[in-house]
């Protein structure tokens, strides 16, 4: 009787944990930036790809949508001037129908692109930039200094994300994607630390620090160029990652009516606003959502495909 | 170490207490504002007279002492737009998330630990890939995009489970059933996916295990090896998981109160929060946070008594 036990048990694992690709990447002869860019592509698997191409189109379409031709304003609503009709279906004049006001529903996730965007990147740039920093400064100095930030890290995440969210966007009471952008990045900061110096601390103890240690180099020196270059990747990795949970918690939070105002587009927002007439027409609801599914799934699928790269290329140091 | 675990969580506890107030307190928006009718904002006699009977006018401090002096013995004020005590709102609408979110971790631990385990029993297989692609896209779909599928799959084409409302379980037992089914499988989603990936990994680490080893060599059957030796002490990084994991859910609990229409504590905070009902956001985010991290200091406990090698280090 043969059971897949068996083959666990007795298998014999190759010796290197590092598969061919990562081992083919990281022994490259240092070629050219966009041939690096290019081969890091090439690498992936055709899914990655897909997602890859897939973020890749919707920044750009963020970025130009004023330049897309032909492109419906966002807020027309053609019914008060008898062009258009509500919840009407796909068309050559509104690709995807347009919603219960009217208003061109491809459009509308283009320029709500904008807005899902907008937080993602503002917290993944305070995450990495001042979680990261902060992370690999306390996880090497560690003493005093550690225990109290990472205290008042702990208070922080002592709160659900969302229930904290919500109090603070509440109480400052505006509510413009400035706003909104600056919360969440700086609610950011915490896990990123948090990543961070799990992974300054495992460096810290690694020989080429200890090295540089007894040569007689600079606390300071050693932060910036031993420890910081190491952390990064792995905090990169999470980014991508932790950007799927910002964009899936500002669509939370526009569904919940109290992300960006009116009449400004948002995925989350757009969902809500069609939720009503569900019965009626399902598509203005369908459309924002897989907006929402496939910009969530690429990041966190070229999310993982990062940390697995950057875990093999951590244990090649 | 249980002592020590204890003064920690009370410490925790007071600390949140006191940033909770200070940011209910100090970002901008007077309460004062939330409390006078628009028609009597110039009445500056009438403001005053208010400011007073709130306390507002005393020193930070003095308030957060105040406060807290009152919430130990449960009181935690009342409510400025409906003048109900805030802690007789929170026990009345607590049972309702309470089983939402337990229903919710229920169903997801039981289609979990079977999918994980058959995911590391099949490691690399095509079952495993399978299992570990629907844990990805599972992990992609928000909730209430979820919820808003189910109610209209299920509610309104079917017709089978009601869209919206709660039937407390005292009223009816079926119509409770009915109630919670669609919210809690929107919550557990989710949940099944992260719980899936985290018992098959460490399931996978205990088959390398000699003892996994000598219960084969015994002859022993498949079935009972993995459910039997290989599943308890792959259940511990579960626990912690699960615990974790809370702060989500009670995020969740928020957003799918209000897609469901469910009279929970979730949709009160929301209600409040729309209301700038001070007292009511402060009271229940507090509640909420204690409960939080109550719940993980638990969970370590229940680590240290799961695994007797932490309890024999300890």
């Amino acid at each position: 009787m043969s059971s897949p036990l068996d083959k666990d048990v007795y298998a014999i694992r190759p010796p290197s944990n590092r598969s061919p690709l990562a081992a083919a990447l990281s022994s490259s002869p240092s070629p050219s930036r966009f041939r690096m860019v290019f081969r890091v592509f090439w690498a992936m698997p055709i899914v990655t790809k897909l997602c890859t191409f897939w973020l890749t189109t919707i920044i750009l379409a963020a970025i130009f949508a004023d330049f897309i031709p032909k492109l419906a304003d966002p807020n027309y609503q053609g019914f008060l001037f008898g062009t258009d009709v509500t919840n009407d279906g796909q068309s050559w004049h509104h690709w995807l129908g347009t919603d219960n006001n009217s208003r061109d529903i491809l459009s509308r996730l283009i320029y709500g692109t904008r807005v899902s965007l907008t937080v993602a990147v503002t917290a993944v740039a305070f995450g990495t930039f001042f979680g990261g920093l902060l992370g690999s400064f306390v996880g090497y100095v560690r003493g005093r200094r550690e225990a109290a930030i990472m205290a008042s890290i702990d208070v922080i995440l002592a709160f659900p994300a969302l229930v904290l969210l919500l109090t603070v966007v509440t109480l400052l009471g505006k509510r413009n994607l400035l706003v909104i952008s600056l919360v969440v990045g700086v609610l950011a900061i915490p896990r990123y630390a948090r990543v961070a110096r799990a992974n300054a601390l495992a460096i810290s103890r690694r020989e080429f620090v200890a090295a540089a240690r007894a040569i007689g180099t600079k606390d300071r020196t050693i932060l910036w160029r031993e420890v910081i270059p190491n952390v990064m990747p792995t905090v990169f990795a999470y980014a991508l990652v932790a950007a799927a949970v910002t964009v899936v918690l500002e669509g939370t939070l526009a569904f919940l009516g109290l992300s960006v105002q009116a009449p400004t587009p948002s995925w989350g927002v757009m969902i809500n606003a069609s939720r009503a007439d569900l019965r009626i027409n399902i598509w203005p609801v369908i459309w924002p959502s897989l907006m929402l599914v496939f910009t969530v799934y690429s990041l966190n699928n070229v999310g993982d495909w990062f940390r697995i790269r950057t875990a093999h290329k951590a244990a090649a140091l | 170490m249980l002592a020590a675990r204890l003064v920690r969580l009370v410490a925790t506890i007071l600390v949140v207490s006191f940033v909770t107030f200070m940011m209910v307190n100090l970002l901008p928006g007077d309460p004062i504002n939330a409390l006078v009718p628009p028609e009597s904002q110039n009445d500056q006699e009438f403001v005053e007279q208010l400011r007073e009977e709130f306390g507002l006018n005393d020193p930070m401090m003095v308030r957060y002492a105040n406060w807290l002096g009152d919430a130990v013995t449960g009181d935690l004020g009342k409510s400025v737009i409906t003048s109900q005590p805030v802690a007789g709102e929170i026990w009345r609408r607590l049972p309702i998330t309470a089983e939402l979110a337990l229903v919710s971790i229920g169903f997801s631990l039981f289609i979990a630990i079977p999918l994980g385990t058959l995911s590391a029993y099949k490691q690399g297989k095509r079952v495993d890939q399978s299992i570990s692609a629907a844990a990805q896209v599972s992990l992609s779909i928000p909730n209430f995009v979820l919820g808003l599928l189910l109610i209209y799959v299920f509610a309104m084409r079917l017709q089978w489970l009601p869209a919206t409302g709660w039937t407390r379980l005292t009223e009816s037992v079926s119509g409770n059933i009915k109630s919670v089914l669609l919210p809690a499988m929107s919550l557990a989603l989710a949940e099944i996916a992260v719980y899936t990936r985290v018992v098959r990994s460490d399931m996978i680490s205990t088959l390398q295990e000699d003892y996994i080893l000598s219960a084969r060599a015994k002859g022993l059957k498949d079935r009972f090896i993995l459910f039997r030796h290989a599943l308890r002490p792959s259940s511990l990084t579960l626990i912690t998981v699960v615990g974790l994991n809370v702060g989500a859910l009670i995020g969740g609990t928020v957003v799918i109160e209000t897609l469901f229409a469910i009279p929970g504590l979730g949709k009160r905070l929301l209600d409040a929060v729309f209301q700038r009902d001070f007292l009511m956001i402060q009271g229940i985010t507090v509640f909420v946070a204690v409960v939080y991290v109550t719940i993980n200091t638990l969970v370590d406990i229940i680590y240290m008594l799961v695994d007797p090698r932490i309890r024999k280090k300890a």
